[in-house]
């Protein structure tokens, strides 16, 4: 009898934590996702010898539609990006073309970050995507934090396996590591400020790293936020990109 | 044959001025031969070692492939049907898969494609027996020039990120079983070439092939989805570069060639010039015109068969001695993406002897002729006074 009550406790606590997991994926998603946003932000890349900052404003619609703009430096003020569904163009004012980037280009890195294309296009929501599981409770820069482990429930997806460490107040993912389906850890990504916007917390702060290459990563600051505003549909499309 | 005979005379008579024509002209006619030899030769051994590296007798691509377009390499593979595996089987055709994928060496990222190739082929000269005794670990086998680029020695580890069919990315360690060195850059640079089945597997693309390559013995016919190659497609490029470098070679050997042709055609009109006597001479003895016309074409032509002979003496030898030695090549050429062999050896093709002799027989004989016609014009009783008309 002892036994049985032990069992059934056990399979009540898994399923409690089970809905738990999720639960604290999809209120991530609530403050990571929007209808629609517009950010403004800067992007540091450590290089061997020196860094750059590169300051955009990016257009998103859903996670079909997304619209940046680089802003500063000189050098690649008024480039600009568009990504459609699973399509990417660039536009080089230098050179006033727009080309697409597709098949190995996707994996080049953008503007020499640690972020890759087809990193910048992956924006499905996590809670539709992952299956998530919480695997501890720990203490992450002295923020109380679950760790989350989530797989992937799709084959269409860029990383089998992640790892996160949410904070327990704010549903924010304070360190996330990404991981490829042989479980080799691909990259880093690590947030070092959150504020809050309206009625949701979003990172400000982070860091993303690609832990195969060597080097401390690509820095990104948010400057400013702005959900679910009105965002003219012309933006989405390539004669956008000329203008 | 009394031409031939005065030709002979004056020309041994002229000495030091005929030695110097033929030496330049043989000179020309050497070089001619020598240069293209050497292209020829740099044809061949590059057509044969392209084709026992990489093209096979052909290659059967699947339809949406595109080896100029990197674009199409993600979805350019196919399910390989049974018929098909009987003629590897066979050893008549062998299946390549190509995916593209990036490399950390030294905590670098490159680019490079992963080659699934089967290890039991005999069709391309590449080791790829050494992948057949891989152990746990995926092995590969690269390029020496890949392998010096990220500084791999065999028995090294690198890691490979890639995506599989689904686009997943992937991430492990291989292993480099062997490294092998080739005259053909294309099949060194940025090539990874791992078993096929092992790649299949990573990738999720179950007997699937991006090309089928054709052996020797295999009779090349429509194989139903598969678009064929031929190697003269396949070579189009390396052609077309070849014709240029003859195009040069021609240019070069050309310009030698006018140096020698003036040097005969100034020695032409000083010799008319200067022998007005022996032409009235030989016309008041009853010569026609063109009999002395034919005299003086023989005489300048007769520097040709002289420097043909003369550039038999010296370039047989040298001919001879290049083919047994070889042309050394710059260690870095192949650094430029074409196919080169470290030492090249020139042929010299019967076709090329004959055509480069008459070429230079034709072009002296009519060069001699041109200053000749002049005689036609000339008055026998002035031209035996010696007057100058």
């Amino acid at each position: 009898m002892k036994y049985i009550a032990i069992i059934i406790l056990s399979l009540l606590s898994i399923s409690i934590w089970a809905q738990t997991a999720s639960e604290i994926l999809q209120k991530i998603d609530d403050n990571m996702s929007s209808d629609n946003q517009i950010i403004e932000s800067s992007m540091t890349i450590h290089g061997k010898r020196n860094s750059r900052t590169i300051t955009s404003i990016t257009y998103t619609v859903g996670t079909e539609k997304s619209f940046t703009e680089y802003l500063s430096p000189a050098r690649e003020k008024g480039t600009k990006m568009l990504k459609l569904t699973d399509k990417l163009w660039i536009y080089s004012p230098s050179t006033d073309r727009t080309i697409q980037i597709s098949g190995h280009m996707l994996r080049q890195s953008v503007m020499g970050s640690d972020m890759s294309y087809e990193d910048a296009m992956d924006d499905r929501k996590l809670s539709e995507v992952y299956e998530a599981n919480i695997i501890g409770e720990e203490t992450y820069e002295d923020k109380a934090v679950y760790v989350l482990e989530l797989n992937a429930t799709v084959n269409d997806i860029a990383y089998h396996s992640r790892k996160m460490w949410v904070d327990k107040q704010k549903f924010i993912p304070l360190k996330e590591e990404l991981y490829a389906k042989s479980g080799q850890l691909l990259k880093q990504f690590t947030v070092s400020e959150v504020k809050k916007f309206n009625n949701r917390w979003y990172p400000t702060k982070m860091n993303y790293k690609d832990m195969l290459k060597q080097g401390k990563g690509t820095d990104m600051n948010v400057i400013s936020i702005k959900f679910n505003q009105d965002i003219p549909e012309y933006i989405f499309t390539k004669a956008a990109l000329k203008q | 044959m009394i031409a031939i005979k005065l030709a002979y005379k004056n020309l041994v008579g002229a000495g030091l001025r005929t030695w110097l024509n033929v030496s330049v002209l043989s000179f020309a006619f050497v070089l001619m031969i020598f240069y293209n030899g050497m292209i020829e030769g740099w044809n061949r051994q590059a057509r044969n070692d392209t084709q026992d590296w990489e093209i096979g007798q052909g290659q059967y691509w699947e339809p949406s492939f595109d080896r100029y377009d990197p674009y199409t390499y993600q979805d350019a593979h196919q399910v390989i049907s049974e018929p098909i595996i009987q003629q590897i089987k066979k050893g008549l055709l062998t299946p390549i898969l190509l995916v593209q994928a990036n490399m950390y060496p030294q905590g670098r990222m490159q680019s490079v494609l992963l080659k699934g190739v089967d290890p039991k082929q005999n069709i391309l000269k590449l080791p790829t027996s050494d992948l057949r005794f891989s152990s746990n670990e995926t092995c590969a086998i690269i390029g020496k020039r890949l392998a010096d680029e990220n500084k791999l020695s065999v028995g090294d580890k690198v890691l490979v990120r890639w995506r599989d069919k689904n686009g997943m990315f992937d991430a492990i360690e291989i292993k480099i079983a062997s490294i092998f060195k080739t005259d053909v850059p294309s099949v060194e640079n940025g090539n990874m070439y791992l078993n096929i089945e092992v790649l299949q597997k990573m990738t999720g693309m179950t007997n699937e092939a991006s090309i089928l390559v054709a052996g020797k013995d295999s009779k090349l016919y429509d194989i139903t989805n598969w678009d064929f190659k031929t190697p003269d497609f396949l070579l189009t490029d390396f052609d077309a570069m070849i014709q240029s470098k003859k195009a040069g070679g021609i240019i070069m050997s050309g310009l030698l060639l006018i140096i020698a042709l003036l040097a005969i055609f100034d020695t032409q009109v000083l010799s008319i010039f200067r022998r007005q006597k022996e032409i009235g001479t030989y016309i008041a003895m009853g010569m026609t015109r063109s009999q002395v016309v034919g005299i003086f074409t023989v005489e300048g032509g007769a520097h040709s068969i002289l420097a043909a002979l003369v550039g038999a003496i010296y370039g047989i030898p040298l001919f001879i001695w290049l083919n047994k030695v070889g042309i050394p090549m710059a260690a870095n050429s192949q650094d430029a993406g074409i196919t080169i062999a470290d030492t090249i050896y020139p042929y010299y093709s019967l076709d090329l002897i004959i055509s480069s002799l008459l070429l230079v027989i034709i072009s002296a004989t009519i060069v001699s002729y041109m200053p000749a016609r002049k005689i036609a014009k000339l008055k026998p009783t002035e031209a035996l006074k010696g007057k100058i008309q």
